[in-house]
């Protein structure tokens, strides 16, 4: 397994009114590999979605390196890195444009990365294949291909967000709590399909959840992170072994019960 | 009388549909306007008294108005000063470009070619609708083609949902520049043409204008609601005529002109609150559908 993403002293310092140092990624070294699915847990201001922001770039670090592929990301744009990592926000309203169609919004997903011309934008040419993903997901959203994404339900906006995010393969899917805004059934349904587009497409992902059973039943990697540190990480035989009770009692050692 | 309101209206849309590219696409408000505007008037009637064609005085009017958007849009996305502000700051700047442009506060077109004057053959004010015809077709269809190729659809997603289009690699800060070129260009254009039609250049035309482009571009939303984007650009040549025909009206009521822009501005503020009139009188069908909240 060759090494995908490579995080080194990865550190986030915030200074506050007080002038007092709040350190929100801790000096964070990892490494993931391609083909790995990372869960990754953790309480409210454990670092987990600064570290998200860390590696898209939406946040500067103030210390450390992020390298993807042997390329040194540190200092690239979000723009730029938004070509190699791609991303699902919690919030539907945040994954998709609400006054374009879900036509227009997955072909502007079709472009990722490039730069954009003048040519004409085509997307006649593409509309059949765009039917054919929305009617793969079976909630409904090919019917809806030329309606606005802001007239869809939260569930459908969400898995709109994820084609968009694996349209182009990635090389890198961060999902950061995509079905935590869902009802339970719809989270479930979209939980599913993300398993599915990843194995399918061999996608490499770390995954934020507050739900200790996705946790577990999916990936094959799970990292648990405190005060702006990875302060656990269980490799695919560790992880088969944890249960549900053992990540608790985990949890509760650790004085963590806030994620539940 | 009506005729000309309509010409008139017709040069104004062209402000309206800068405006909306700004106000409406990338969502916020842009007062170099009210600069601009003024600077395509100056850089016009400076260039055809000097002997410039007016076809070519209306090209270069539309380079000064882009140059102005372009030094909105690096103060705001570069310099990091809001936009507000940085609209504002180019604006109270384009005051001393446009009497250095004039080398005076007030330059007249008497006795001088306009771009109207191509088209001696119609009678008066009809040439104004021909030639206000002509730009609207020429300008709403390229900002429609533009709007579907790859570029213009990036720079509808940045004003649509910032957080994703940079997400999808998208350069949000260019798109925001561009857009300011663009609007600044087309409202320097509307300058340039309202000038001519008025027949001079004044180094203040610029004050109000801002209410006058929203008004046009409003009074079109609150008619006709949920339009594709061709279909808007024209509800705002709609608006513009309706204002200018309101305007005239207004004025052979008796209105002193001279408090002219206190009616513009109400006008204006009572198209912003219909939505919410509306809504609180539940008044469905009035006047067209109420907008979704």
């Amino acid at each position: 397994m060759s090494t995908l993403l490579k995080l080194t002293g990865l550190t986030k310092v915030i200074t506050n009114q007080a002038d007092e140092d709040n350190r929100i990624l801790d000096g964070v070294d990892f490494t993931l590999n391609e083909g790995e699915f990372v869960t990754v847990l953790g309480g409210n201001g454990a670092g987990k979605s600064t570290l998200f922001n860390s590696i898209t770039g939406s946040i500067e670090t103030t210390d450390g390196s992020v390298v993807l592929k042997d390329k040194d990301l540190t200092k690239w744009k979000e723009e730029k890195r938004a070509g190699l990592i791609s991303r699902v926000f919690q919030d539907p309203k945040m994954g998709t444009a609400p006054r374009m169609t879900v036509a227009e919004n997955l072909l502007l997903a079709k472009l990722r990365g490039e730069s954009k011309t003048l040519k004409s934008r085509s997307l006649k040419k593409n509309k059949a294949a765009f039917e054919e993903m929305c009617a793969s997901i079976g909630n409904g959203l090919e019917k809806q291909i030329d309606a606005p994404a802001g007239q869809l339900s939260g569930g459908q906006r969400q898995s709109l967000s994820l084609l968009m995010a694996t349209l182009t393969r990635p090389d890198l899917l961060l999902l950061d709590e995509h079905t935590a805004a869902l009802d339970p059934k719809t989270s479930k349904k979209l939980m599913e399909l993300t398993d599915q587009i990843i194995k399918e497409k061999q996608l490499t992902c770390m995954m934020i959840t507050h739900q200790m059973e996705d946790a577990l039943v999916y990936g094959n990697r799970l990292i648990v992170m405190k005060d702006g540190k990875i302060t656990l990480d269980l490799d695919q035989k560790a992880k088969e072994q944890m249960t549900m009770k053992d990540l608790l009692r985990l949890f509760e050692e650790e004085n963590l019960t806030e994620v539940l | 009388m009506i005729i000309s309101a309509i010409a008139s209206g017709f040069l104004w849309a062209v402000l309206g549909i800068g405006l909306y590219l700004t106000y409406r696409i990338l969502k916020f408000p842009d007062l170099t306007t009210e600069g601009s505007f003024p600077l395509g008037a100056a850089v016009a009637v400076t260039a055809i008294v000097s002997g410039v064609p007016p076809i070519l005085s209306i090209i270069l009017a539309i380079l000064a108005g882009m140059c102005a958007g372009l030094a909105t849009g690096l103060l705001y996305t570069k310099g990091k000063v809001p936009v507000i502000l940085a609209g504002i700051l180019v604006m109270s700047g384009l005051h001393s470009v446009n009497l250095f442009i004039m080398k005076r506060p007030n330059l007249s077109l008497l006795n001088q070619n306009r771009l109207f004057d191509y088209f001696q053959g119609l009678p008066n004010y009809y040439n104004v609708v021909f030639v206000g015809i002509i730009v609207l077709v020429v300008l709403i269809g390229a900002i429609l083609a533009f709007f579907y190729t790859n570029l213009g659809q990036a720079f509808i997603a940045t004003g649509d949902n910032e957080d994703m289009a940079r997400s999808l690699g998208i350069r949000t800060d260019n798109m925001k520049i561009l857009g300011l070129v663009i609007s600044n260009g087309v409202i320097a254009l509307a300058g340039a043409l309202v000038a001519q039609n008025n027949g001079y250049a004044d180094v203040n035309g610029g004050a109000g204008v801002i209410v006058i482009g929203l008004a046009s571009l409003i009074i079109g939303e609150v008619m006709f609601k949920d339009l594709k984007l061709g279909e808007r650009l024209c509800t705002i040549v709609i608006g513009s005529v309706l204002y200018q025909l309101l305007l005239l009206f207004v004025i052979q009521l008796g209105f002193d002109t001279t408090y002219i822009r206190i009616f513009s501005s109400t006008i204006l503020a009572i198209c912003l609150m219909i939505p919410q009139i509306r809504r609180s009188l539940r008044l469905g069908t009035l006047i067209g559908k109420g907008e979704k909240a």
